[in-house]
Order: structure tokens, then C-alpha cells, then sequence
């Protein structure tokens, strides 16, 4: 067992993959010689050959697109989309292909497929690079949207999302992709998906939230157990299809909920999971739900992108006000 | 205009090959499978099969019993000549309309009639199951070919993908990304565009400013070639030189085939809006069926009691078929969840069962 990066739990997962199965395939801009713009892919094609570590040329139509012919073949490929703002080309593959191939053919062609990609803001990076719109992902019925937020989730949730045979479009947190360090044993094991993780229990509020912004989150908690608050704080992990049993046994637990994502607010996936409570479980709340995000706005550069990102105060301010509520 | 004393570092062309002239003669030696009698009377068999369930497609789509249908009028050689010269095992995406391909290749006609009558049952082939369904995103078919061309060559399986698109999808990037992938990993797939001169309102000269579109293979680094496409034994010989060209490991091939949509886009589509009469009433002096009628009639390959024969036969099974569409019954509302995921997520299971009137939400 050895301390990692999420990143170099990301590259860990791949090499066990590709070494446990000869159909795995990596591809996209980058991921060869030069390991991926963040190394995600460092060291495998030397160990597992040009035809299996696939350079594409710079065209994220056809990654996507060619994964869906592959995977249509037996094979299962992961596709590396260099940043989330790059990732607009392949909605068309994702929604009118990948996530529906199985339902057009009823079930004679499959799309075992994963595509990868940086998620989120704070990493100073230049226009496009910065993206959290997972919530446009959430809306396609067929694919799943995984995003880890710790090393080890990182490993096993990739692992299972190459091994699942549908397509899995996985955002991996840019911001902590260094930042988030943490053991990480390579035994192959993988964690389920569409389940969410209880990272923290508490009684009085439960807060709700996923990649990188679960460090704020947690933070937030403890500030919060300052004060006597106990926060339970669950990472959502599987956006699409999401794990409503154990959102719903928090909030009726504490009665109270507070959801955080960096994504803007409109149409956002804490929307989503607002409406839920509120038609599952409205007469367990004692206060309204509330939603900590992003503002209605294109997400900055780098001089006002943290003004953008929920912040560990304003995660602590909502979930004060709904502790204080009667 | 170009300094003439620069050094010319590269020069490309693009052939055109044609056999039949519209009225069957010939202008050119035949390429050797076209003494095989019985391989020419089975292209021509499948063009009028397919002539004759387009007009019942029609037919039951203006009755109310079809949803929109795409008919191959005076294209049917280009889907019948591709699919005859593939393999079995080979795998074909089509575009859709390519009904003459996947009929060819065993997909049953009470299979296409359930797609375009609203089910999603007629793309689960009984015939070739590793074939691709109708592809209606025009072009967005081209990355998948690439896709399962290179799984073949991963494998080293002696396997070919052909890939049928129209002009209108050739404007798109998704072709020349795959054409461009494709040429870079000498992968065993064939593109072929079915260039009828219309997608749906815009002619080929808004499309692009080409002289052909078999050119757009030599940007991609391999070779185009533009076929009659109204000949259904030159868009044979040419898919059998690509395909075998792809199989043997020469990589991918591109096949333009002119030819011309003689009837609407869909059914929902009104041709005389955007076109004239007289340019429709010259094309059909060039159709592919009568064209190879008169060929083989002349050659004492085909005569008048087999043309009656093959009518009455061909009625036959399009009326047999669609007698098993009709019958087909009806799915089930929750049925729509069963082939979402591999296994129903938890989330959705009460969906389904609200569509299955078991108890509440
Ligand atoms: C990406 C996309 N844009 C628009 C359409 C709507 N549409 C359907 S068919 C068609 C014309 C396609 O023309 P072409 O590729 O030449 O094929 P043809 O219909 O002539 O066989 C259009 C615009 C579509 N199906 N897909």
C-alpha cells in the first residue's frame, strides 16, 4: 500500500486494467510518449505498446466516436478528452450514440466505453480549461457520470467504470488531482457505482456534494463541529443514476440539507436532488433546502475564478441558516 | 497564378469508372464476375425488391401504417453493389437509406418496416448482428467505422467496415476525422458516399466547392474513386477492389458513386419544391434497373417471363412481410427501460413500474 496522488491513482487504475485485460484500450491527444497534459496515462504505452496506448490525431468527435466502435466491438475503450471545455464535440457521440446504442439494437450492440476528463475550476488554467458541466452529462438517460473525489475512490470507481458494460463518463477533479493524496492499495478492487459515500456522520445537517468540492465540504464540517454542529457529509460520487436511498436517509435523518457543487446554479445537478426532497421527503425537513454553487455566470479567469467556487464560509453560512431555521 | 518555374512536389487524380451505358450497351470490358450470369440476375433481383417494397413502404406510410421512410429510388445499385461485394463477417454502418445493403445482407424486411414504423425492435437484426442500425445524425456513423476497423486490425481479424454516407454528410467533420484516422492507422474500412446530388433541398454545388467529392480521400492520404452509381456492376467492381484492397492490409479506400434521387427525401419531403420536372424526367433515362435490364436482356440472360415471375415473387414477400409487421405485437410501455442499462439502475426501477401500472411512484 503507498501514499498517491488522485492522479497517479487514476494511471494505477489504468495499468490494472489494461494489464487484467487485453480489450482495454487508451486513447486521446497526448496519452502516449508524453503521458497525458497531466500524466494520467504516464508509463503505459511503454509497458503496453502504441497500438494499445493510441495517440489520436486532435479531434475529440472522433475519440468519442471511435470509442463507440470499439466498444461496439468487444473492446473497451478509454478516452481521454484533455479538458472538460474540449469535451463539447463529443455530446453528439455521448447522447445520440453511446448512451443509446444498446437501447436502438435492443440489446444487440453495446458501448462499454469510458471517457475521461479534467472537471472543474481553480487550477488557473487559460479559457475552456476549467469547466464543471456535469449536470449536461446527468440530463442523457443511458450513460453514467462518475466523479471521484479521493485517491482511492479515483482507483476503484474507475475500475469499475471500465469494467461496466455501458458508457461512463468519468470527471476526474482537476483541482485535486495533486492536492488529494491518500493510500492506495492495487489489489483490483473496485468500488460500486450509483452509490453514494457517507464520508462523515452527523445528526444535524447533512451536506451534499461531489469532486473537488467535497474539500470545502469537509472543512465546512469541521468549522461547523466547532460550533456543536454535527454535519453528515455525503459525496454524490455516481451523478447519473444517482443514489437517491442514501441522499433521502441522510436528509431524514437530519432534516435538513445543504447542497454544494462549483457548477453554475440554474438547471444544476443540486436542483436536481432539491426537487427529490422536496417530493420525497418534504415533511422530514425542517428547514428549505439550500444550495451553495456557482454563480449564473461563465466561469472565470484565473483572477476571479475563486470568487466563483463555493467557498468554506458560505458552505458554513447556509448550513448555520438552516440549523437556525424554525 | 503559380510561378511556373516552382517544382510540382505532388499530383493527384481521381478516376471515374463506369461499365453500362444507359441503355445497357456497354463501354468497356467487363470486370470478370460479370460473365457469372447468376451474380448479375441476383443484383438485379435485389434492385427491383427493393424498388417494390419502397413503393409499399410508401404505400402503408400514406395510409398511416409507416412512420417517415427514405426511399432509394433510382439509387439501388449503389446500396446493392456495396453490400454484394462484403463479406459476411465483414460490418457495415449504414446511412439510412440503405435499405438495399442491410436487405442484402439478411435483415428482414419486417425488420426495417418495425424501424420506420416506430420500433425499436427492427434494428435488433436477425441477420448480421454485429452490423450497425440506420444511422440518422447524418455522418456521425464515419468515427464508429473507424472505430471498428481499428478493433479488427487490434485483433488482426481479416474483417473490412464499410461505411455508406450521403453527400450532405461529407460537409461534416465527423467524416473527415474518420477518413483522417483512418488514413493515418491504415485501417480495413471502406467509405463509401452515395452521392444522389441533393441533400434534401441543397444540390451538391452548395454542398461543397469540389469538383468531385472522391478528392476528399486524398486529404486523408489514401485513394478515391468515383464510380457510376447508377451502374451497378461498376459500384461492384469498385467496392470489390476497395474491400479486398482494406482486407489485404492496404488500408482504407474511398468510393464516390453519382447517382441520383429520383424521388423525395422521406415521405415528408416535397421534391418539386426545390427541383424541376425536367431535370427528375432526364435522370430517369439513367436509372440503374432498366440499365442493367437492357444489358441483360441483350446478353440472353433475362427475359420477359422471368421479369413477370420475379414481380409476382417480389410481392409476394414484401406483401408476406408486411402482413408479419402489422401482426407484430405490440411492446410493452415499460419494455422502453429494458435495454437502457445492461442491468436497470435501482433509480429508475420505479419509473418502469409506473410504466407498468404496478403501484405508485
Ligand atoms: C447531423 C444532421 N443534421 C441534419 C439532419 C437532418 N437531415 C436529414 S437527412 C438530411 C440531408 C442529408 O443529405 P445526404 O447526406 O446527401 O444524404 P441523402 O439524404 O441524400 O441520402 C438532413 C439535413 C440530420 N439527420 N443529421
Amino acid at each position: 500500500m503507498s501514499e498517491m496522488t488522485l492522479v497517479e491513482a487514476v494511471n494505477l487504475a489504468l495499468a490494472r486494467a489494461m494489464e487484467d485485460d487485453p480489450d482495454v484500450v487508451v486513447l486521446g491527444e497526448d496519452v502516449g510518449i508524453n503521458g497525458g497534459v497531466f500524466r494520467a496515462t504516464a508509463g503505459l504505452q511503454a509497458r503496453f505498446g502504441p497500438e494499445r496506448v493510441l495517440d489520436t490525431p486532435l479531434a475529440e468527435l472522433l475519440i468519442s466516436g471511435l470509442c463507440v466502435g470499439m466498444a461496439a466491438q468487444g473492446l473497451r475503450p478509454v478516452g481521454e478528452i484533455q479538458f472538460m471545455g474540449f469535451l463539447y464535440p463529443c455530446i453528439d457521440q455521448l447522447v445520440n450514440h453511446a448512451s443509446r446504442i444498446r437501447n436502438r439494437t435492443q440489446g444487440r450492440l453495446t458501448c462499454p466505453m469510458v471517457l475521461r476528463t479534467p472537471h472543474g475550476a481553480g487550477i488557473r488554467a487559460p479559457e475552456h480549461h476549467s469547466e464543471s458541466t456535469e449536470a449536461m452529462l446527468a440530463h442523457i438517460p443511458g450513460l453514467r457520470v462518475v466523479i471521484p473525489s479521493s485517491p482511492e475512490r479515483a482507483y476503484r470507481l474507475l475500475l469499475a467504470a471500465i469494467r461496466d458494460p455501458d458508457p461512463v463518463v468519468f470527471l476526474e477533479p482537476t483541482r485535486i488531482y495533486r492536492a488529494a493524496k491518500g493510500e492506495v492499495e492495487d489489489n483490483g478492487e473496485a468500488l460500486p457505482l450509483d452509490v453514494a459515500f457517507v464520508l462523515r456522520e452527523g445528526r444535524d445537517v447533512t451536506l451534499i456534494s461531489w469532486g473537488a468540492m467535497l474539500k470545502e465540504t469537509m472543512a465546512a464540517a469541521d468549522a461547523l463541529a466547532v460550533d456543536g454542529i454535527a454535519a453528515e457529509v455525503v459525496d454524490l460520487a455516481t451523478l447519473k443514476p444517482y443514489d437517491e436511498v442514501t441522499v433521502l436517509g441522510s436528509v431524514t435523518k437530519t432534516g435538513r440539507c445543504v447542497i454544494v457543487h462549483e457548477a453554475t446554479r440554474t438547471g444544476g445537478f443540486g436542483a436536481e436532488i432539491a426537487a427529490l426532497i422536496a417530493e420525497r421527503s418534504l415533511t422530514s425537513l425542517l428547514a428549505p433546502v439550500a444550495r451553495v454553487t456557482g454563480y449564473d455566470t461563465v466561469i472565470p479567469m484565473a483572477r476571479l475564478e475563486q470568487h466563483m467556487m463555493p467557498s468554506v464560509d458560505r458552505i458554513v453560512t447556509a448550513a448555520r441558516k438552516a440549523c437556525q431555521f424554525s | 497564378m503559380a510561378d511556373a518555374g516552382l517544382p510540382v512536389i505532388a499530383r493527384f487524380e481521381v478516376r471515374h469508372r463506369n461499365y453500362l451505358a444507359p441503355d445497357g450497351s456497354i463501354n468497356r470490358p467487363l470486370p470478370a464476375f460479370a460473365s457469372d450470369a447468376s451474380l448479375l440476375t441476383a443484383l438485379y433481383r435485389a434492385m427491383v425488391l427493393l424498388r417494390i417494397f419502397d413503393r409499399k413502404a410508401v404505400a402503408l406510410q400514406r395510409t398511416g401504417r409507416l412512420g417517415t421512410y427514405a426511399v432509394s429510388l433510382g439509387q439501388e445499385a449503389v446500396s446493392v453493389g456495396i453490400a454484394s461485394a462484403m463479406r459476411g463477417e465483414d460490418v457495415l454502418l449504414p446511412s439510412y437509406r440503405d435499405n438495399g445493403a442491410l436487405i442484402w445482407r439478411g435483415v428482414k424486411l419486417e425488420e426495417i418496416l418495425l424501424f420506420w414504423g416506430g420500433d425499436e425492435r427492427g434494428n435488433h437484426f436477425s441477420g448480421p448482428v454485429e452490423d450497425f442500425p440506420f444511422c440518422v445524425p447524418v455522418g456521425s456513423q464515419a468515427p464508429h467505422a473507424a472505430g471498428v476497423a481499428y478493433a479488427f486490425k487490434l485483433r488482426r481479424e481479416p474483417r473490412v467496415a464499410v461505411c455508406m454516407f450521403g453527400d450532405g454528410a461529407t460537409s461534416k467533420g465527423d467524416v473527415y476525422e474518420a477518413m483522417n484516422f483512418a488514413g493515418v492507422h491504415r485501417l480495413p474500412v471502406v467509405f463509401v458516399v452515395t452521392n444522389n446530388q441533393w441533400a434534401i433541398s441543397v444540390p451538391l454545388r452548395l454542398q461543397t466547392g469540389c469538383e468531385t467529392l472522391a478528392q476528399k480521400a486524398i486529404a486523408a492520404g489514401f485513394i478515391g474513386e468515383q464510380v457510376d452509381g447508377s451502374d451497378v456492376v461498376a459500384v461492384r467492381a469498385a467496392a470489390e477492389d476497395a474491400i479486398v484492397a482494406a482486407r489485404d492490409g492496404q488500408g482504407p479506400r474511398f468510393v464516390e458513386a453519382v447517382t441520383y434521387r429520383l424521388g423525395d427525401h422521406t415521405t415528408s419531403d416535397d421534391a418539386s419544391r426545390y427541383r424541376s420536372a425536367d431535370e427528375v424526367q432526364t435522370r430517369w433515362k439513367e436509372e440503374p434497373i432498366a440499365r442493367l435490364r437492357n444489358y441483360l436482356v441483350g446478353q440472353k440472360m433475362w427475359s420477359k417471363a422471368e421479369e413477370e415471375a420475379l414481380a409476382a415473387e417480389c410481392h409476394a414477400r414484401v406483401e408476406a412481410a408486411v402482413e408479419r409487421y402489422l401482426a407484430t405485437e405490440q411492446r410493452r410501455p415499460e419494455t422502453m427501460f429494458d435495454h437502457l442499462y445492461a442491468r436497470l439502475p435501482e433509480a429508475y426501477a420505479a419509473q418502469r413500474r409506473e410504466l407498468a401500472g404496478e403501484g405508485d411512484v
